[in-house]
């Protein structure tokens, strides 16, 4: 009985960790994809976030930031993994404003490895009255400040509809069957064929939505190939010597009664 | 401290020990008699000092990278997450490992409940244990401020506004803990400071918690007074060692799973948005483990007076060894105590549930349900339980049985058997 | 019989213990070095390893301190004066023998990090009795190559990694 009591103890502490933090509003359930990154041995889909960077880098970037990458992560280990000339060659592509030079001048320079991702917009004001009062939310975090993670980016990126009967609408504002309150400000940024991938897949919106939320999701988690591969190290270590500590335990208590 | 004059074997060690009787303290800790009935309810002690240890090196590391600024906390963070050499395993081990802390610690704390090891001669160590946890409390919330996210700036700001419910001094209180008149810059630095401090502090008490408890012994699943050392006792090495490392090892494994797995699970997805002091999340909720003083909190109308509940709700814990009245102290031994431990285990969970739950309807009635039980559990039945309740005979030592043969001996070993005693 | 029995059990007993702390000590150890890692250099740090300094507009005699790695970099453009003072020198009379020609590749271009190889002060440019460097901290004398000639450092200034990328701008690192 007591030990029932026990599990019981376990089970509602565990329905009570989980649920208090999916205790989000009642929203419909997340669209169903196979994510590769989930799991014990989870790794990221290299050509997807290759092409995440591009529906980034085309569609997202003319409004959101991403301000805690630099162009050298684009081919860290663990990321996109493009090669060093390749990540060198996008960064010249964008200008950066260095200085002061000798003559206190600031000036503009292509983007080196080092620099980070340049911003659509200088600050959060510009950001605001560029989109109609709505900030689009620097995204180098945004999977992890999101309940549902990269579920519900997906989901909200190919949530988009007429609203239903009875809802009215503002100008400038969406129906997104998955957004908190289902208003928002961002019109629906993925449509078929918007762009074309250089790699020759075929741009569907689910296509552009999948590989920018693996993006994101990396760009949210950068090591999270490296922890996953060092979690499994550690737990295989960690049960080892549990073991070990195991048949020593049972030595040393071999001596008294009660034995463990 | 020991029960034994310890001589060291060589010639430098006695030097030594004259002067500073460091040998003789490890030898009291290496010999120290443990009951030999522990069971795997008792390994939290250590488990604990391990999560202590954890908290303070893996701080004290990331320390060297954050940045206690408004403008640079958060993007701080993000800099140990990404580029500083395992910074992103320094962080989640430390935001996972005050999780890890606080479970182990209400095992520790409904262990001692179970088994009454807060009854006479250990209400000292009880009590300190009870301060200690106040300490972690604000470590942890502290802390959790810190990575200056929406939950941390707004968590500070619900918390910090707790003490504006003081009649007369409250306003000035709260300005003062801020350092302006809102939580900003200056409040982030000051936190950040006692953040650093506190574990220290508890180090030290953890310190007087062990001198205390070795005092008179560890109680044991019994609760009956021991010889030391006996028949009844192991020596701490390498019995309880080996034991408490086996315990520890499984506890680690569970740490790994969340820090390797599931990082991010015990936290708040909106503290990964930076702190605006101008919009408030659409639901602040504290730390899990904070959640049934939370739900203390909101289950009174009244401001102040749920201020003055929710802390009573901690402080009535000290009062604990005067207010349960009752001699014998394991609840094995208590058959109608033990039905009310279940009950208080589980309103404190019901109560951690409904704080998580928006403050309103059912979730509303339920909280105030559990509140006026929690209090009843302390201040009405245990102290009558403890004239009124039909003990069941005790035995006389751990490895004999009683006079008359009772089967309570086997009881005391393992759960089960207690249970197929008692049908 | 029974000895040998027992000795048998005291030895798997033993390999059983010698394993278990072995596999301990070996977590542990691994356990610390995230803990010693954290304190090199970190990933933004290191892409920052190399700086491009623009030199088009120096003059025959002209001296430009730059900062890299949070170290300054002497880059001296030098006199055809300064460059035979320093080619004239037998090595053989130095503490610390390196010909000017290893040193500065171009002879007209001296690169060199400014910093005296005794405890790390930042020597003053045109100074000294050999009208090269003269580290004010505790007397050291540079000659127009950079190089150790009177006083306590020990050895020449060092010469880090460097390249002309075009006539104009050099990249150090």
């Amino acid at each position: 009985m007591i030990k029932l009591k026990n599990i019981l103890f376990v089970l509602i502490f565990s329905i009570i960790v989980l649920n208090s933090s999916n205790s989000a509003e009642k929203s419909p359930p997340f669209l169903e994809t196979k994510w590769t990154f989930k799991g014990l041995f989870g790794k990221f889909d290299r050509a997807s976030l290759q092409r995440g960077y591009q529906v980034y880098t085309e569609v997202c970037a003319s409004c959101h930031s991403m301000k805690y990458l630099t162009y050298r992560n684009l081919a860290e280990r663990g990321g996109p993994e493009f090669s060093e000339a390749e990540a060198k060659a996008i960064a010249a592509s964008f200008e950066v404003t260095d200085g002061p030079d000798s003559t206190g001048e600031m000036f503009v320079r292509p983007a080196k490895l080092s620099d980070k991702f340049v911003m659509p917009y200088a600050n959060e004001q510009e950001a605001k009255a560029a989109n109609g009062g709505a900030y689009p939310p620097d995204m180098s975090v945004l999977v992890k400040a999101r309940k549902g993670g990269a579920d519900y980016i997906y989901s909200l990126l190919l949530g988009y509809s007429e609203p239903p009967a009875g809802v009215e609408l503002d100008d400038g504002v969406y129906y997104n069957k998955y957004m908190y309150g289902n208003k928002i400000k961002m019109p629906a940024p993925l449509s078929d064929d918007l762009i074309e991938y250089t790699d020759g897949t075929k741009a569907t919106a689910e296509q552009m939505s999948k590989d920018v939320t693996n993006f994101l999701m990396w760009s949210a988690e950068p090591h999270l190939e490296q922890r996953h591969k060092t979690g499994f190290r550690v737990i295989a270590y960690l049960i080892i010597l549990t073991v070990l500590v195991y048949f020593t335990m049972k030595k040393i208590w071999s001596r008294v009664e009660p034995k463990v | 401290m020991s029960d034994h004059e310890y001589t060291p074997s060589s010639k430098f060690g006695k030097w030594f020990n004259d002067r500073l009787p460091l040998l003789t303290l490890a030898n009291h800790l290496t010999d120290y008699p443990t009951p030999k009935n522990l069971n795997y309810w008792w390994t939290f002690g250590g488990i604990l000092t391990f999560c202590l240890i954890t908290q303070i090196v893996t701080g004290l590391v990331l320390a060297m990278h954050y940045i206690a600024h408004a403008d640079m906390a958060f993007s701080s963070v993000e800099h140990i997450m990404r580029d500083v050499n395992y910074g992103w395993l320094l962080r989640y081990v430390h935001a996972n490992g005050a999780s890890m802390f606080f479970l182990a610690v209400y095992i520790h704390i409904f262990r001692s409940l179970f088994y009454g090891s807060y009854k006479s001669p250990r209400e000292i160590i009880w009590i300190l244990g009870i301060i200690i946890y106040l300490l972690m409390m604000a470590a942890a919330f502290m802390g959790y401020v810190l990575p200056w996210g929406q939950m941390s700036f707004w968590g500070a700001t619900v918390i910090t506004n707790l003490f504006s419910a003081i009649p007369l001094v409250g306003e000035s209180i709260t300005t003062w803990l801020w350092g302006g008149y809102s939580v900003d810059n200056p409040t982030l630095t000051r936190f950040f400071t006692l953040h650093y401090l506190i574990p220290f502090l508890i180090l030290g008490l953890v310190v007087l918690h062990i001198w205390a408890l070795h005092v008179p012994g560890n109680n044991n699943p019994v609760g009956i007074d021991i010889k030391k050392p006996s028949k009844d006792t192991v020596p701490f090495h390498p019995y309880i060692v080996i034991k408490d490392a086996f315990a520890l090892l499984m506890f680690c494994i569970v740490f790994a799973l969340f820090v390797f797995y599931q990082p991010n699970i015990l936290g708040h997805a909106d503290n990964y948005i930076e702190a605006d002091p101008l919009v408030t999340p659409a639901h602040i909720v504290p730390e899990w483990y904070l959640l049934p003083f939370y739900a203390i909190l909101r289950s009174v109308p009244d401001k102040l007076m749920g201020v003055v509940a929710m802390l009573s709700a901690i402080l009535i814990l000290a009062a604990l060894p005067w207010l349960d009245t009752s001699k014998v102290r394991s609840a094995v031994f208590r058959p109608l105590f033990r039905q009310f431990y279940w009950i208080l285990v589980a309103d404190v969970l019901i109560l951690g549930y409904v704080g998580a739950m928006p403050a309103e309807g059912l979730y509303l009635l339920i909280a105030r349900v559990a509140t006026a039980y929690y209090f009843a559990h302390f201040l009405i039945i245990l102290p009558v339980l403890g004239w009124k309740e039909k003990t069941t005979p005790l035995p006389l030592s751990i490895t004999e049985p009683v006079l008359g043969g009772s089967p309570n001996l086997a009881a005391a070993r393992s759960d089960e058997k207690i249970e197929k005693t008692i049908k | 019989m029974s000895d040998q029995k027992d000795e048998k059990k005291t030895n798997r007993r033993d390999f059983l213990f010698t394993a278990t702390t072995a596999a301990g000590a070996v977590g542990v150890g691994a356990a610390v070095w995230p803990l010693v890692d954290q304190m090199n250099p970190d990933a933004s740090v290191k892409a920052l390893a190399s700086t491009e300094v623009d030199v088009g507009s120096m003059q025959p005699g002209q001296s430009l301190t730059v900062l890299w790695r949070g170290k300054p970099v002497f880059i001296k453009r030098r006199t055809d004066d300064e460059i035979k003072k320093a080619r004239a020198v037998d090595i053989n009379d130095l503490k610390h023998p390196e010909k000017d020609e290893d040193r500065a590749k171009n002879p007209e271009w001296l690169v060199m990090l400014g910093i005296c190889t005794h405890l790390g002060c930042v020597p003053l440019t045109d100074k000294g009795d050999y009208d090269g460097w003269f580290c004010p901290c505790h007397g050291s004398h540079y000659d127009t190559s950079g190089r150790i000639r009177k006083g306590p450092a020990p050895t020449n200034m060092e010469i880090p990694k460097y390249e002309f990328v075009n006539t104009n701008t050099i990249k150090i690192g």
